[in-house]
């Protein structure tokens, strides 16, 4: 069977991109400090050799829109191009092609529907910053196949929190029964408090870092339970009106368990909280 | 219904670089083109293919043509379309960086929770 090697999950910021590429006489002065953390949380990924990426993410209106919207989406593609014009305009991001893994996306779809979960599936889907994101942070040689899932957070109605940690459950009973000697890492981004389109938006902080603090140690110690019983849909407005992008975060934590992190580290940029965490849930010399 | 199709016409100027100056540079002539030819068009179908029964009511089309994102915000109109799109169209008018954000933010700074909601 597959062996599930790493779990990772962060947030997922565009500016990263261009702000690394930046001489340093150019750069901000948070830049140096992001550069290493990244650094170190990318080693996280590549100590423990994987064959193949599944990555969840969620689209920001750029293919799924509102005449079709579902509500979890698998990727089922031999190739996804990357990236799209409004976002290489706002953020520099590059063009990318990433390589897909049309097997294990069967596999996840075919155990995913009898799990329970009605997944959608795309043979022609072009993902977007939140699927890049990582490639450029953690694995910038894009050298890996990739399953990307996608998640609505976006476009009301929404799946509840539960749902998100339910699915995070069973994307990991169905990797690790995919009869496979294939190494397979998880990623997912998400967000923590953020405020887009409305008042709050690109203070000095995220919009409520109270609550980035206190969903930094809900991840960082596996706290699924207490995460449950304070975040709610309705309760995930007052953080910020982005704030919902926190269920991919939550989604994470159904994949990676009770367990702590292995590895945890955040950062405080304006207007978000950067964080990044890992499990190795068979050991860290598996 | 109509919230629908202000979300559809940001998504759409928003993804075309050359609609994007045209809503800069003529918002009333853009809105008026766009809902004549371009709202009824289901995406991805052929245009034989359209829908009969969208269009805006008449605060929408005021703020749509008005550039009035604080009016957008309380019809509704989904905050990560109407942003994005402003700033693809007036980030160059601020010197400072993030300084179109963060006059975008200011002239939303008497609104408070609960946000309008943004379903459709």
């Amino acid at each position: 069977m597959a062996k599930l090697v790493a779990i990772l999950a962060t947030t997922h910021h565009p500016f990263y991109y261009r702000t690394s590429r930046l001489p340093p006489e150019q750069a901000p002065p948070f830049a140096a400090e992001w550069v290493r953390k990244v650094a170190a949380y990318r080693e996280t990924l590549a100590r423990m050799r994987p064959d193949v990426l599944v990555m969840v993410g969620s689209d920001h209106f750029h293919q799924l829109w509102l005449d079709n919207m579902p509500q979890f989406l698998v990727g089922k593609a031999p190739f996804y191009d990357a990236n799209y014009y409004n976002e290489e305009r706002e953020f520099g991001l590059p063009r990318l092609l990433l390589t897909g893994h049309e097997e294990l996306s069967t596999h996840i779809l075919r155990a995913g529907l009898d799990a329970g979960f009605d997944l959608a599936f795309s043979n022609e889907l072009r993902v977007d910053h939140s699927i890049t994101c990582p490639i450029l942070t953690v694995r910038p040689d894009n050298d890996l196949p990739v399953v990307p899932i996608y998640t609505n957070i976006f476009a009301p109605p929404l799946p509840r929190p539960e749902r998100f940690v339910a699915l995070g459950r069973t994307l990991r009973a169905v990797i690790e029964s995919w009869p496979s000697e294939l190494r397979v890492a998880v990623i997912g981004t998400g967000h923590l408090s953020l405020e887009l389109g409305g008042p709050r938006q690109f203070g000095p902080h995220g919009p409520d870092p109270e609550f980035d603090a206190r969903a930094v140690e809900w991840i960082a110690n596996g706290d699924i339970d207490g995460c449950l019983a304070n975040v709610t849909l309705d309760s995930l407005h007052a953080p910020g009106n982005a704030t919902h992008g926190f269920m991919d975060f939550m989604l994470m934590m159904g994949v990676a368990g009770y367990a702590k992190a292995d590895y945890a580290d955040n950062l405080d940029l304006f207007h978000t909280m950067e964080a990044y965490f890992t499990w190795y849930p068979n050991g860290a010399d598996a | 219904m109509s919230k629908y199709l202000v979300d559809k016409f940001l998504y759409t100027i928003d993804r075309d670089p050359e609609l994007v100056e045209r809503y800069r540079e003529d918002p009333a002539g853009t809105l008026e083109w766009w809902e004549r030819d371009e709202a009824g068009r289901i995406l991805n179908c052929p245009t034989g293919e359209a829908s009969t029964w969208l269009s805006f009511t008449d605060v929408e089309r005021t703020a749509l043509a008005a550039h009035d994102h604080v009016a957008l915000f309380g019809l509704g109109a989904h905050p990560f379309l109407t942003l994005t799109l402003w700033i693809a169209m007036f980030e160059r008018d601020f010197t400072e960086p993030l300084g179109m954000q963060l006059d975008y933010a200011a002239k939303l700074a008497h609104l408070g929770l609960p946000y309008p909601d943004i379903s459709t």
